[in-house]
């Protein structure tokens, strides 16, 4: 078992080589915190009376569950970037050469990434109740959300550790900074899938945020868009199986691409 | 032997970048691997760190085979690779007890040897800084630190001088003799003739992913050709004879170039070829501006090795 204990305490180390940063160069996680915190305060201000809520419901209760899910997504590029300028940087060769658990890299990182995630949402969470945004569920349902948008990310983070592998290099950073918005407009997020052309609704109904924001939305017992269709029917069911399956493909083509590296 | 490499092969998809490539190390010893700019250096290096694995041939590293028992090899190396592989915005201390945590020092001892290492390697003021204050020459060093953590039996140091100003280059110089006064073993790849011949007890030169000289340095300038006599005219209009006289002396060809009006031959017996072809040249009426013996520099050494040497034609041995 000392195996599992060095996996474990050498990917704590390597998280609390990412917390350090955050003390000592503090702007990349406050403007982490700050932009989705600025979009919430656009849409929900600028763009927010031109949008009709279903069932006639309040905007931001209608617009945060949806946000959320966004921050979410955005998580993905940061999980890129560190781990590309590791690679690029050669501090993963130095990693890989020394005689720690070589899992610690990954394990690491996802400490890192996902306590980052804990302190976006609590801000978003923090930023949504001041623009009067609520939670009417039970404390079951809330935390259930929570734990729904924590899984997505989580999910997410593996999809960031693969691109970061294969593509890296700030220019696939750029572009999926750039694709991470029509993924997330292409998805129930902003637009009801039954307004839009028929095979584009049903790609932003399956879309894996969808099922987050449907579910998150239900749970936290916030407006939503409903809809007749079967995924449209079975959202948190589809919250807890698409990250599942997008873990199921990411985490052996991240360990692969990893193993790659010897190559 | 603390390091054996035996006919190594590796291909990038269809790109050979080693092929055939052995090397011994000898414990205690300082080995210079010498090539150009895609010899092939970083990837025997990368194959002997473990970090890459070898599609042909073996090598072991103090002692264990890199493929089969990777986790032994690692716990007795330190790898310096060709860009300084530390953390940018953590403090040079702060790098150094972190990776002195993933060498599974405890916490006080991790601190203790950051200090003892900051010290070692002139980093003791700047200890506290962001990394990404330090000058090439602070990181490199740092980085070297770094490696030291284990006190490693071998130590591979990629290009460690590459892109360094002159007065960075004699800071890492003179951190990496410290490391081989303590009896580390050194493997040390470097496209610099001079660091080589500086640092290196023994010199391999590669090309083209394989060894195509061996030795010390003394010994790759004897096996080349050993001494030559040059020589410096008063008027260039007398090269052509001069050259004829020298060559009818060594029995060798005779090198002219024009610019310098310097003549250059290889000799076999030293002082006689320049008595003799110091009278040749009085008795033919030609007025001599300067003569003498010398051993071949490494570059000549290196371009005959690589390009002569292996029948590739002359390339570039500048610095980048
Ligand atoms: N990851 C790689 N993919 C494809 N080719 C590579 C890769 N790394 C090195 N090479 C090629 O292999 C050869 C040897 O490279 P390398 O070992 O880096 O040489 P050196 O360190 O001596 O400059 C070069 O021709 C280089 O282009
Ligand atoms: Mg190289």
């Amino acid at each position: 078992m000392t195996s599992l204990y060095w996996a474990v305490a050498d990917g704590w180390t390597i998280t609390r080589r990412d917390l350090t940063h955050w003390v000592r160069q503090p702007t990349p996680i406050i403007l982490g915190l700050l932009f989705p915190i600025m979009l919430v305060l656009m849409f929900g201000f600028l763009f927010g009376g031109a949008i009709a809520v279903p069932g006639g419901g309040d905007y931001r209760e209608f617009l945060l569950p949806g946000m959320f899910v966004m921050t979410v997504a955005f998580g993905v590029e940061g999980t890129m970037i560190a781990v590309t300028t590791d690679a690029a940087r050669g501090v993963t060769d130095r990693f890989r050469s020394m005689p720690m658990a070589q899992s610690a890299v990954v394990v690491g990182r996802n400490g890192a990434d996902m306590l980052d995630s804990v302190l976006v949402l609590a801000a978003m969470i923090g930023c949504g109740l001041a623009v009067g945004w609520r939670w009417h569920g039970g404390p079951g349902a809330t935390l259930a959300a929570v734990g729904l948008l924590l899984l997505l990310r989580f999910a997410l983070l593996w999809v960031g550790i693969y691109l970061g592998l294969v593509v890296g290099g700030p220019e696939t950073v750029a572009a999926v900074q750039i694709l991470v918005w029509p993924i997330g407009f292409l998805s129930n997020v902003f637009v009801a899938p039954e307004t839009m052309p028929a095979w584009l609704g049903t790609v932003a109904a399956w879309n894996p945020l969808s099922a987050t924001v449907s579910a998150t939305r239900e749970l936290f017992g916030n407006p939503g868009w409903g809809g007749q269709s079967w995924i449209a029917q079975h959202a948190t069911v589809m919250a807890v199986l698409w990250p599942l399956a997008i873990i199921a493909v990411f985490f052996p083509l991240s360990v692969r691409a990893f193993r790659r590296m010897s190559r | 032997m603390s390091v054996v490499a035996e006919g190594l092969h590796k291909c990038y998809r269809d790109k050979s970048a080693l092929d055939g490539f052995d090397l011994t190390v000898a414990e205690g010893r300082v080995c210079g691997l010498l090539g150009p700019n895609g010899a092939g250096k970083t990837t025997a290096v990368r194959i002997l760190a473990t970090l890459l694995r070898p599609d042909g041939g073996r090598a072991e590293v103090a002692g264990f085979d890199v493929t089969r028992h990777p986790a032994e090899v690692r716990r007795r190396i330190g790898l310096v690779g060709q860009h300084a592989a530390v953390d940018e915005v953590l403090s040079g201390r702060q790098n150094l007890v972190m990776f002195g945590r993933l060498y599974h020092l405890s916490s006080a001892r991790a601190r203790a040897r950051a200090d003892e290492l900051l010290t070692q390697f002139g980093l003791a003021d700047t200890g506290d800084k962001a990394v990404k204050q330090y000058s090439g020459g602070m990181r490199r060093r740092l980085d070297l630190a770094a490696s030291m953590i284990l006190a490693p039996k071998v130590l591979f140091l990629d290009e460690p001088t590459t892109g360094l100003d002159p007065r960075a280059r004699n800071e890492v110089w003179a951190a990496t003799r410290a490391l081989v006064a303590d009896g580390t073993t050194v493997l040390l790849t470097t496209q610099y003739l001079d660091e080589a011949d500086q640092l290196a007890d023994d010199i391999s030169v590669i090309d083209n992913g394989q060894v195509v000289g061996n030795g010390t340095p003394d010994q790759l300038k004897t096996k080349i050709g050993g001494d030559r006599i040059d020589l410096v005219l008063h008027d260039a209009d007398d090269l052509a004879a001069a050259a004829a006289t020298v060559s009818r002396v060594t029995g060798a060809d005779t090198d002219i170039d024009r610019d310098d009006r310097r003549l250059s031959a290889p000799v076999r017996n030293r002082v006689a070829a320049l008595v003799e072809a110091s009278r040749a040249l009085d008795d033919a009426g030609i007025a001599v501006e300067d003569i003498v013996l010398r051993r071949p520099t490494l570059d000549e050494v290196f371009l005959t090795l690589t390009s002569a040497g292996t029948g590739h034609g002359p390339r570039e041995t500048g610095r980048e």
